[in-house]
């Protein structure tokens, strides 16, 4: 049995009378690509600010990394090794690229308010690295060169990386990617798809993402989870979804698979 | 003659120390180099004249007291993000330190302190009974107890916001004045903590007594006149531009940042919101408690009806004027406001009406025009005076790109 860096049982939220996500039983093993997919409205995202802090489930246990993330505030969960990317872009705009990727950094930085003050070495050597390694980040997600440019003012696509970017510098153990490429044309979403397998190559992170679009899913993931109304459909490779009958109703409606059989 | 060949000095030291040192650009050199020597030479110009009323020194020296006040809500309003409504709180908590520790109103708190008389490094007489220590300590002491009153009124505060958190800054900027206005007649043994409306008085005066120790020094700087005061809190109006700055560009300004952007965002990139905001809060209020330590000693007496709610929004307007998160920007739009307030309307307005021979009131109205001056800033400047370096560029950038999208249709 592999490891398992995420593991979620039973998780159940309810805002008022709607189930949003239902008794879903989810696990992500150490080092792999996994994807969450579904129709619109199936408790993807929600189920995303489950994992990172934002909701507390109505009932259920969240274990990331062996210790429970339930309760736990956000920003400590992101201090363990959880980053996300979001569906909506949502940079700090009038800040820099270099700058949106060194908040990231804020958990791993030491300096205080005093040393800043007092400009002692220590804190200018890490503020320096810092920007390095910004600098770093920003080459490796393909927008080298733009450190200084002001996050609201770069193309859609750049905004995009740089968010990645920008998660990478918690040095996540588990990336959650929001629908990723949403909005992004074939030749950048394929261009996607060999990226995603960089980082956990190079990088040696687990991740996790939404998506919508079948042909990164099925590209990029080892392992989809299929959610529909909240509850769990199916799960497997991508081959298995692929010829699960549960998931084309899911996707196509009723009437495709009858008229199919 | 002295003080031109210091201006001098000052203005030509400056400007090659930024040029060669920071590596700025001859012309913003040379503008920097220029105000610190406008501001050392400031109460000694013309105009200073007492006979003159168009900048009285203490003018002068308020306006210095508030751009330090401009300066701390800065932090908390333009780095932040956080609309602080109760600055006055601070202001009142700075100005109570220096009061209870720079006068003789120890003896009156209860029977039993009738006695007290500690003199510490003081510039008081020794045979005036009370707590009087050296300003330089009360200063201190004010900073820690203000930042400390930051982080109690931010703690239940600060879990609100935007709009709900501006009213409940602005409840805790009316409660505590009530507080010490009552609280002459405290339960526990009739102890008269604040004075009630008597107010407390006189406070000491700043002690520059060291000075008698650094040779060289001539003696009359040692007087403690306006000009001294002036000087004492441009240092701490320079400590904290100094602060200000460093903080910006480091871990806690871009923490402070990326809240005011998004604060979501920002948690989930490992920014803990509360103690963040807090580090703003207590920053933050030093200033308005050294600001206020230091308005009790240049007025003699503090007492709390001076403490309103006007002044929270004179300091936020001071704010804004100038350029939310601009550090340079909160200095200018404290200097206009507060030269406005207590010289430039009267001034104005006496001279309307000497040349119209009519007897009209300006004083009046001071908040009319403050409202018409702050609409017409937002109509056709909304960035304040000087915007954050940010913004502009930022809108620059978005012209380019609206301008290259032109070409483009």
């Amino acid at each position: 049995m592999t490891e398992l860096l995420l593991d979620a049982r039973e998780v159940r939220v309810q805002f008022g009378g709607l189930t949003a996500v239902n008794d879903v039983d989810f696990n992500i093993p150490l080092g792999s690509i996994v994807a969450l997919i579904g129709p619109n409205g199936a408790g993807k995202t929600t189920f995303f600010n489950v994992l990172t802090g934002l909701y507390t489930p109505t009932q259920g246990f969240v274990d990331f990394d062996g210790r429970s993330v339930l309760g736990v505030p956000p920003h400590t969960i992101a201090a363990r090794g959880m980053a996300r990317t979001f569906q909506n872009i949502r940079l700090f705009g009038a800040m820099t690229a270099s700058e949106n990727v060194m908040v990231a950094m804020h958990p791993h930085l030491k300096s205080g308010v005093t040393s800043t003050i007092l400009r002692l070495p220590k804190q200018r050597h890490e503020e320096r690295d810092a920007r390095q390694t910004a600098k770093e980040l920003l080459e490796f997600v393909g927008i080298g060169g733009t450190d200084e440019e002001f996050a609201k003012n770069l193309p859609y696509g750049d905004q995009r990386r740089l968010e990645v970017a920008r998660a990478l510098a918690l040095r996540p153990k588990l990336l959650l990617l929001d629908e990723p490429t949403a909005g992004m044309n074939p030749q950048e979403s394929a261009a996607f798809t060999a990226f995603v397998h960089r980082v956990r190559d190079e990088r040696g992170i687990t991740i996790l993402l939404i998506e919508h679009d079948m042909k990164v899913v099925m590209g990029t993931a080892e392992r989809i989870t299929v959610l529909e109304y909240g509850a769990k459909i199916a799960e497997g490779t991508p081959a298995e979804i692929r010829a699960d009958h549960r998931v084309i109703e899911a996707y196509l409606g009723k009437s495709a698979t009858e008229g199919a059989a | 003659m002295m003080t031109a060949i210091t201006t001098a000095i000052i203005f030509i030291g400056c400007t090659a120390g930024m040029y060669y040192f920071y590596k700025m650009a001859p012309a913003r050199a040379a503008l920097g180099g220029f105000a610190l020597a406008l501001a050392f030479a400031l109460p000694h110009l013309w105009f200073t004249k007492e006979t003159d009323g168009f900048l009285p020194l203490f003018t002068i020296v308020l306006c210095a007291v508030y751009a330090l006040f401009a300066l701390g809500l800065n932090i908390v309003v333009g780095f932040a993000g956080l609309l602080d409504l109760g600055y006055v709180a601070f202001f009142l908590v700075g100005a109570y330190v220096g009061a209870w520790f720079m006068s003789d109103f120890a003896v009156n708190v209860a029977k039993s302190t009738r006695d007290i008389n500690i003199h510490i490094l003081d510039a008081a007489s020794a045979k005036i009974p009370g707590v009087h220590l050296s300003f330089w300590i009360v200063i201190i002491i004010a900073g820690i107890v203000a930042a400390i009153a930051g982080v109690i009124i931010g703690a239940p505060t600060l879990r609100l916001k935007s709009d709900y958190l501006a009213l409940v800054t602005l409840g805790f900027g009316e409660i505590l004045p009530e507080m010490f206005r009552n609280s002459d007649d405290v339960p526990p043994g009739h102890l008269n903590i604040t004075n009630g409306t008597k107010g407390i008085g006189p406070v000491d005066r700043v002690g520059m007594g060291f000075l008698d120790y650094i040779p060289g020094i001539p003696k009359t700087i040692v007087s403690s006149d306006y000009r001294t005061k002036y000087y004492v809190i441009l240092v701490f109006c320079g400590l904290f531009v100094w602060v200000s700055v460093k903080l910006r560009d480091g871990r806690l300004g871009r923490a402070w940042m990326a809240i005011r952007e998004d604060e979501l965002a920002a948690s989930l990139m490992g920014v803990p919101l509360m103690r963040t905001k807090l580090w703003s809060y207590a920053v933050g209020a030093v200033a308005g408690g050294v600001g206020g330590a230091f308005y009790a000693t240049i007025v003699g007496t503090v007492n709390v009806d001076g403490f309103t709610f006007a002044f929270s929004i004179i300091v936020l307007c001071a704010v804004i004027l100038g350029g939310m998160g601009n550090v340079w920007g909160a200095i200018l739009g404290a200097v206009v406001i507060t030269w406005f307030n207590y010289t430039g309307l009267t001034y104005i307005g006496g001279k309307i009406n000497g040349a119209l021979s009519t007897d009209f009131n300006f004083i009046n109205l001071q908040f009319g025009l403050f409202g018409l001056v702050l609409v017409l800033m937002m109509l056709f400047r909304p960035d304040g005076f000087i915007p954050a370096a940010r913004s502009k560029q930022v809108k620059k950038a978005e012209q380019e790109v609206l301008a290259s999208q032109e070409v483009d249709a």
